[in-house]
């Protein structure tokens, strides 16, 4: 399995396009809320995860789409992910 | 009394100038926008020469931020966003975090992000519509435009595209200056815009209108009133105005450009000789003497015709209809300029563009010249003086100028703007 703090800061990489507050993202943590605390646009969101397709060569199912709101969350489905492959 | 509308604030996004000063710039000297373009070639093009603005990477990152670029791909939302703060710039109005309910837009285009559109039905075939992301609904809906635009300026009032064909921006134009008239609307900013490219082109070169004749010589290509016209060149861009009350830009001390006494829209109804393609004379006629009387001057009053003039045989219909509608010929018919000989046939932007075209050499005092038209058609010249159709720049204090446009499905604008 992948080091946390390596995903994250993987993941920070990736939404840091979509982010439309500054400090949220510069403080960016497990419990970081996509929608709620980096304010990222809910269309993005879909974007967001596209982008995580590509990094992580997965494919993530509607399901496990709708559950990834915060950090935490999608860091599990990646894992989940990347272990079923 | 009626309320009186002006224009405050211009932008233009042309082949031949990006921005009001570049375009006024080359309008002055008749400079060419049209070049060869590699792609129409490769594809096996019959044209293959055509008008893009040129706009920088760096250029939209002054107008578009990182996160609007991502998977941006519509060259037409490019060019009238551009065209549009440009505008709004102009007219000094703000851009703020508040929502302004006295201001809205319609700004019109033929059709949206095509090139996205294509992108987006790649990957739909190859069973991947889940990899569409976010972004093809906005670059590819008609009103993308006027969408992007209502949000990046906070727009309140009515946010809406038109579409006419190639009559477009002369549409929205009139549109706006209805709304502002009925008091519904302090300022509107009005336009139109058109991609580029062979996704969008490729249809007309299929119908045998665009000129084949100059691709060793991309320049000489659009000859609008020849003898040696040979079909339009396909250009693309935006143009953008800012109409407001009178009353309002007194009130905001702003620069008034010229003033829009009205105008007509009509459509020739594919009867009497009009087709899908072609115009009904007498409709193009009705709506340019009624544009005359709805605006309460006379025929003679008109200093100067920026026609629609596309460099088709349809050129001296055109012109046989200005003549019958104004009963002028010879030399007391105004002088006449297109500026298609430089920038090819815009489609969905020509209106708008040529209607900025048509205030700056209000404000400024100067005919802007015909580019290849030395050998004016014989059909032309013994109906009008030929000293009616400038070569050359003419420097000169103008009054009034009336712009018309004619697309297909037999529709036709005509607008008249008077100096303020």
């Amino acid at each position: 399995m992948r080091e946390k703090t390596e995903m994250i800061a993987e993941l920070k990489e990736l939404v840091k396009p979509y982010i439309q507050d500054q400090e949220a993202f510069d403080n960016l943590n497990e419990d970081t809320d996509f929608i709620n605390d980096l304010k990222i646009n809910s269309a993005n969101l879909v974007d967001v995860i596209l982008d995580i397709e590509e990094k992580f060569d997965l494919e993530i199912d509607n399901e496990s789409m709708d559950k990834m709101l915060n950090v935490k969350a999608a860091m599990e489905v990646i894992n989940t992910k990347i272990s079923e492959k | 009394m009626k309320t009186r509308v002006v224009i405050t604030g211009l932008g233009v996004v042309a082949p031949n100038g990006v921005g009001i000063d570049a375009f006024t710039k080359a309008l002055r000297e008749g400079k060419s926008g049209i070049r060869h373009i590699k792609e129409m070639k490769d594809l096996g093009f019959s044209c293959q020469i055509g008008g893009i603005p040129e706009i920088t990477e760096d250029y939209k990152r002054k107008y578009f931020s990182e996160l609007q670029l991502k998977g941006f791909n519509s060259s037409g939302i490019l060019y009238g966003a551009i065209a549009a703060i440009d505008a709004w710039k102009d007219a000094q109005l703000p851009i703020s975090e508040n929502i302004d309910f006295q201001s809205g837009t319609i700004f019109g285009t033929g059709t949206s992000g095509v090139e996205k559109f294509r992108e987006a039905i790649y990957k739909l075939d190859d069973k991947k519509v889940k990899r569409l992301g976010s972004t093809v609904v906005a670059q590819t809906m008609a009103s993308g435009v006027s969408a992007y635009i209502g949000g990046m300026l906070g727009l309140g009032n009515q946010v809406s595209t038109n579409s006419s064909a190639c009559t477009t921006g002369t549409e929205a134009i009139l549109m706006g200056f209805d709304r502002i008239q009925a008091g519904k609307a302090k300022r509107m900013l009005v336009g139109s815009c058109s991609d580029h490219g062979v996704y969008l082109w490729g249809g007309f070169d299929a119908m045998r209108v665009l000129s084949y004749k100059s691709n060793q010589n991309p320049e000489k290509g659009s000859r609008p009133m020849s003898a040696s016209a040979a079909g339009f060149v396909p250009g693309s861009g935006a143009g953008a105005l800012v109409l407001e009350s009178l009353e309002s830009a007194l009130e905001r001390k702003a620069t008034i450009y010229a003033e829009v006494l009205g105008g007509e829209v009509n459509s020739g109804g594919q009867r009497n000789g009009g087709t899908m393609t072609a115009p009904n004379s007498k409709a193009v006629q009705r709506c340019i003497t009624n544009a005359v009387e709805n605006c309460r001057i006379k025929a003679k009053d008109i200093d100067v015709i920026n026609g629609h003039l596309t460099a088709t045989s349809k050129d001296f219909t055109e012109i046989e209809n200005w003549s019958e509608a104004l009963q002028l010929k010879g030399a007391e018919f105004p002088y006449i300029n297109s500026l298609k000989s430089m920038i090819g046939h815009c489609l969905a932007a020509a209106g708008s563009i040529e209607c900025v075209a048509s205030v700056v050499q209000l404000k400024e005092g100067f005919i802007f010249p015909n580019i290849n038209c030395e050998d004016v058609k014989d059909e032309i010249s013994s109906l009008i003086s030929e000293t009616k159709i400038p070569k050359k720049i003419i420097e000169k204090d103008l009054n009034i100028i009336a712009k018309a446009s004619f697309g297909f499905g037999d529709v036709n604008g005509c607008v008249i703007f008077k100096k303020y």
